[in-house]
This record gives C-alpha cells, structure tokens and sequence, in this order.
C-alpha cells in the first residue's frame, strides 16, 4: 500500500536527506489527507499541523546545512495520546487527564524526533487503552477507513487508522493484550508488538506494568523494521528495559524464510469464535511459507486457553494499583469533596468512563483479602504455564502462526453491550503478552465483505529478527 | 486456598468501591454487579485449575535490583510540574483537610 505521496517511509526519508523533497511539502500533502478526511475517521485526539510544520521546516533546514536529520528525516508520525509529549495535551482518552500537558517526552517520542520523524498529531485510543475498538474513547469513536461503519480494533484505534488513511506512513501504538496486533489487522496495517522490555515505556502512561510494550504501526513490513530500529534499546530512565543491545531488524528482512520451522498453533486457530475465513487465511499463509522454503507443522501449545482469563485478572489488577495515581491532587481532573477520601473518589467516579471502572473494580476485586491467592495469585501461576508451553513449542519451531483477530472488523455498537465478548477479541494476542515475546500481525487476504484479515507471527523473546523475515515473505506473497 | 466465590454480591461491590475509592451510583454498582459476576465466571476455569507447585510469575524478565548510579541530576522543574495540578500553593500541592481541626 502507498501513502498520501505515492510513497513509503522509507521512500520519504530518503528523499528528504537526498535534498530531492522537502519535509514540508510532505507534511502538507498529509495534513491535506488529514483536512479531507479526519471529521468521518476521527483518528486523532489532537491534529498538530503548527507543530509538524515547524518541525519539518527544522528538517529542511538541517538537509540545507549539511546535516543528515535521520533515519526517519521527514516522516510524518501519529502518536497514541498515551505516550507523553512535552507541554502537548495528553489525555489517554480520559476526562481525567483532559487538558494535563505533561512536563517531559516519552522516550520513544525523543527517539522518533531524533531520527527526523515529524509528529503530525496525537490518536485516539480506548480510555487509558482499555478496550478492543477504540469507542471506550471519552472523546468519540474513530472509525475504520476500510469501512466506516466498522470499529478500527483498539485500543491504539487511532493510530492504526491514521496509517490506513494515509495520515502518517508510520505510527506508534502500545500493546498489553493485543492492542497494537488487533487494529492493525481490523484496518489492514502492519503492527509489532515486539518483545517485553526492548522499548522503553518511559513516559508512556502506564496500564498494566508487566505487560505493556510500546510498537510500531506501519503501511509495510519494511517500514515498521524502520521505525523498530529507531525505537528500540536499553534506557536508564525504564528499570525494565532490557539491557541487551536490540538486534537490528531492518537488515534481515530479506534473508528468506527457507530452512525455517513454523509451527502453526492448534489452540488458536480452532479458539473459540475464529471465523471460516480468518482460519483459511491462517492456513494458506503458512502453505504460502512452506512454498517459500520453510517447514510448517501444527503445534499444540495447550494453556494458552487460559490466556483470557488469566490475563482479564492480571492486568485488571495491575491497572487498579497504577490508575490509583488518579486521585485529584497532582493533574488532571479534581471534584471537590468535603475531606481528601469524598475529593478522591467524587473525582474518580466522574473522571473515569464504565471500561476503566469495571477494570479498576475487577482488579480490586481479584487483589482483595480472601480473593487473592484464588484469583490473582493462580492467574499468575497460568502465567508460568503459557510460558513454559511456549518454550516447549520453541524448541521445535522458530516462528509460531495464529489468526491475530478471530473476527474481521465488526460494526461500531456490536461489542459495545457486552464486556466478555469485547475481550474475546484478544484471544489470540494475549498470550504473547503474557510470556513477554514479540509477535506481530501482517495483512494477508481479505475475509467477508471484503475486510483486512491480520496473520500473527509469534516468536520467542528477542527472536525479532525471525519474526520480520517471517512477516517480510508472507507481505511479498499475500 | 480460599476458593473462587460462586456470587458476587451488590455489597461486595460497595465493599470493592470503597478500597478502590469510586464513588459509584446505584446505576453504576448494579451494572458492575452483573458485569463482573459474568467475568469472574469466565475465570472460574483458572480458579478451579489445580497449580500446586507452579512458581507464579509476576513480570516476563528476570531483571533484579536494577539501580543507577548514585549521582545528582535534574529532575522536574518544581512550578512546572505545580502548574498542572488542580491546586497548589507555597509550592506545594493543595488538598482538603485530612485531620479534623483539633
């Protein structure tokens, strides 16, 4: 797919540091995109053309001095309203952080400026990324630019419908049960969740600590090896950044899938509610990569069925400990009360929407005495289990295959009734969550009324370069 | 160990509202009612596993003590971080009265 220019990221960042375009030209031509369509998709909390033009201009003029402005010189980028921008408002999508301008820049948000990306505006996500279709959002719905009458997956809705609108070639979304994976493959995008502690979340707002992980959005596998490379390495300022140098990826994407051994994961391409046609596109991938060279085989990996419930407990917990921070008295919202508990709890009750609260009580709930060790406590030791079946299935298989979404696109309202069936839109993706590996979703084919099907590639902790080969050869034949 | 409750009750809920300090209306606690009972009984799957002897895991990384140097450097700038709050003053953070007046 092309962006707003006829061209990719990498296209527009060479062009830019080549002299041969200039980083304004390319942010006006996407914020015209942005003028056309933005009002039905409602991708963007907060559309920053003032910005992105003084930006470019920036760009332009370190191009006109000599200078190389980057890996991403020029690139438009849309950034989750969930990762902090400087003096920028940033809302996770809550009344109860409408108008706060954080004080500091996440770090991803320093790296992608750094390398010459222009950020073009900040997306629309679920309240605080609770939510599977971006409608959990305090400001509006974002719509699905494949079908707007479908929701775009979530909770980084926005931000995967920027980059299938053409508003950025390039966006970054964060991920804690498949909120990256699943818009990207309900708007027909490339998504990476890559492996837990190889991006640092500093500054980005915390939902479940042990879960969360920032990714790239991109039109291209390519592409989004570009904006990983940029993103990726150890940060003093995140304590569960991995130490480890990240392995580039970039430079792999073309070494072929041949000798490979793929495992496609029973468990989850017969879960329940898979559709016929997302299964079908999940088993001709993986004949797809068996005709490019690789060794393909199903695999059982069996308590990833446990995965949902394990993880509606866990990460309901840890969001019930880090929304405690909401309390009215450093940002955001306050309602005042008589005393400090009636402050706090007036002003969380009319500050946080029904998603967030069903999840701040869920987590309570399953932390509370008497509750603990039967709820919390064995979710934790599911935990172990997903991950030790995970390493048995890695002994003999070096990229696993499974549906992303188990549904196409659905309508806006569908799911909106019904929370349980929300959260089976995560079935597929919350296992890698949970081991901390990295996976990704890749367009492959189309499924009823002719919508995106998503094909997720899971591999092993820090295995991304794998992981990109795999997805590189399914965009080539899909 | 204490087994999964079979029913979640509306004062469990008011019970879980109030350490969670929302202060929920009776709409709002009747609609969590339902929904949470409906989600603690997808769980019941895990609830009811018997994982004697699995270690639980409480983070994907093996990281421990992860310290930084013992050196002074800049933090948030004071007024700054001050102006975003709903109220202050005399550089601190201003809330209601927490201990009654003696």
């Amino acid at each position: 797919m092309t962006t707003a220019s006829g061209t990719s990221a990498h296209e527009i960042a060479a062009d830019v540091r080549a002299g041969r375009r200039r980083a304004r030209d390319v942010v006006e031509e996407h914020l015209e995109l942005v003028a056309a369509r933005e009002p039905e998709i409602h991708a963007f909390n907060l559309v920053l053309a003032d910005e992105a033009r003084a930006a470019a201009d920036a760009v332009d003029a370190k191009v006109a001095a000599g200078e190389d402005p980057g890996p991403l010189a020029g690139v438009p980028i849309a950034l989750k309203d969930n990762l902090c921008t400087r003096g920028i408002p940033t809302t996770c999508s809550s009344k109860i952080l409408e108008g706060w301008r954080p004080p500091y820049d996440a770090t991803v948000v320093q790296r992608v400026a750094a390398a010459g990306a222009v950020t073009i505006g900040k997306t629309n996500l679920d309240e605080f990324a609770m939510g599977s279709s971006t409608e959990n959002s305090a400001f509006g719905a974002t719509r699905n630019p494949r079908d707007p009458s479908r929701v775009p997956g979530g909770s980084s809705g926005g931000s995967a419908a920027a980059v299938a609108a053409g508003f950025a070639p390039l966006a970054l979304g964060s991920d804690t049960g498949g909120s990256i994976r699943q818009p990207a493959a309900l708007c027909g995008t490339v998504g990476v969740k890559p492996t837990y502690g190889s991006v640092s979340r500093y500054g980005l707002v915390a939902f479940a600590s042990s879960l969360d992980q920032i990714g790239p959005f991109a039109s291209s596998v390519a592409d989004a090896a570009l904006l990983l490379d940029v993103i990726a390495g150890p940060d003093p300022l995140d304590s569960t950044s991995s130490p480890e140098p990240p392995r580039p990826v970039s430079d792999v994407l073309h070494d072929g899938v041949a000798g490979l051994r793929v495992g496609i994961i029973d468990e989850l391409v017969d879960a329940e509610g898979v559709e016929p046609e997302v299964r079908d596109a999940v088993l001709r991938a993986a004949a797809t990569l068996e005709a490019a060279g690789a060794t393909v085989e199903r695999v059982s990996v069996p308590s990833v069925i446990y995965g949902l419930s394990a993880y509606y407990l866990i990460a309901p917990a840890e969001a019930s400990s880090n929304l405690a921070r909401y309390d009215g008295v450093r940002y955001g919202l306050r309602v005042d009360g008589d005393d400090v508990a009636a402050m706090n709890a007036r002003t969380r009750d009319a500050g946080f929407g029904p998603e967030v609260k069903r999840r701040i009580m869920l987590g309570t709930y399953a932390l509370s005495a008497g509750y603990f060790d039967a709820y919390y406590g064995k979710a934790q030791r599911v935990r172990t289990l997903i991950t030790r079946d995970f390493a048995r299935a890695y002994e003999q298989f070096d990229a696993l295959l499974s549906p992303t979404s188990p549904t196409v696109a659905f309508p806006l309202g569908a799911k909106a009734d019904n929370p349980l069936a929300m959260y089976l839109s995560d079935i597929c993706t919350i296992p890698t969550n949970l081991a901390g590996h990295a996976a990704a979703s890749v367009p492959f084919g189309t499924g009823r009324d002719g919508l995106p099907i998503g094909v997720q590639v899971l591999v092993d902790a820090v295995q991304e370069p794998t992981m990109f080969r795999v997805a590189q050869a399914l965009e080539e034949r899909a | 160990m204490t087994e999964a409750s079979p029913a979640l009750t509306r004062a469990d809920v008011e019970h879980v509202a109030r350490l969670a300090r929302l202060a929920l209306t009776d709409d709002e606690i009747e609609r969590l009612t339902v929904d949470l009972a409906a989600v603690l009984e997808h769980a019941a799957d895990v609830a009811s596993l018997d994982l004697e002897g699995v270690p639980p895991t409480a983070h994907p990384l093996p990281l421990r003590n992860v310290l930084r140097s013992d050196v002074v450097r800049r933090s948030l700038d004071r007024d700054e971080v001050l102006a975003a709050a709903p109220a202050s003053e005399d550089g601190r953070f201003r809330v209601p009265r927490i201990l009654d007046a003696p």
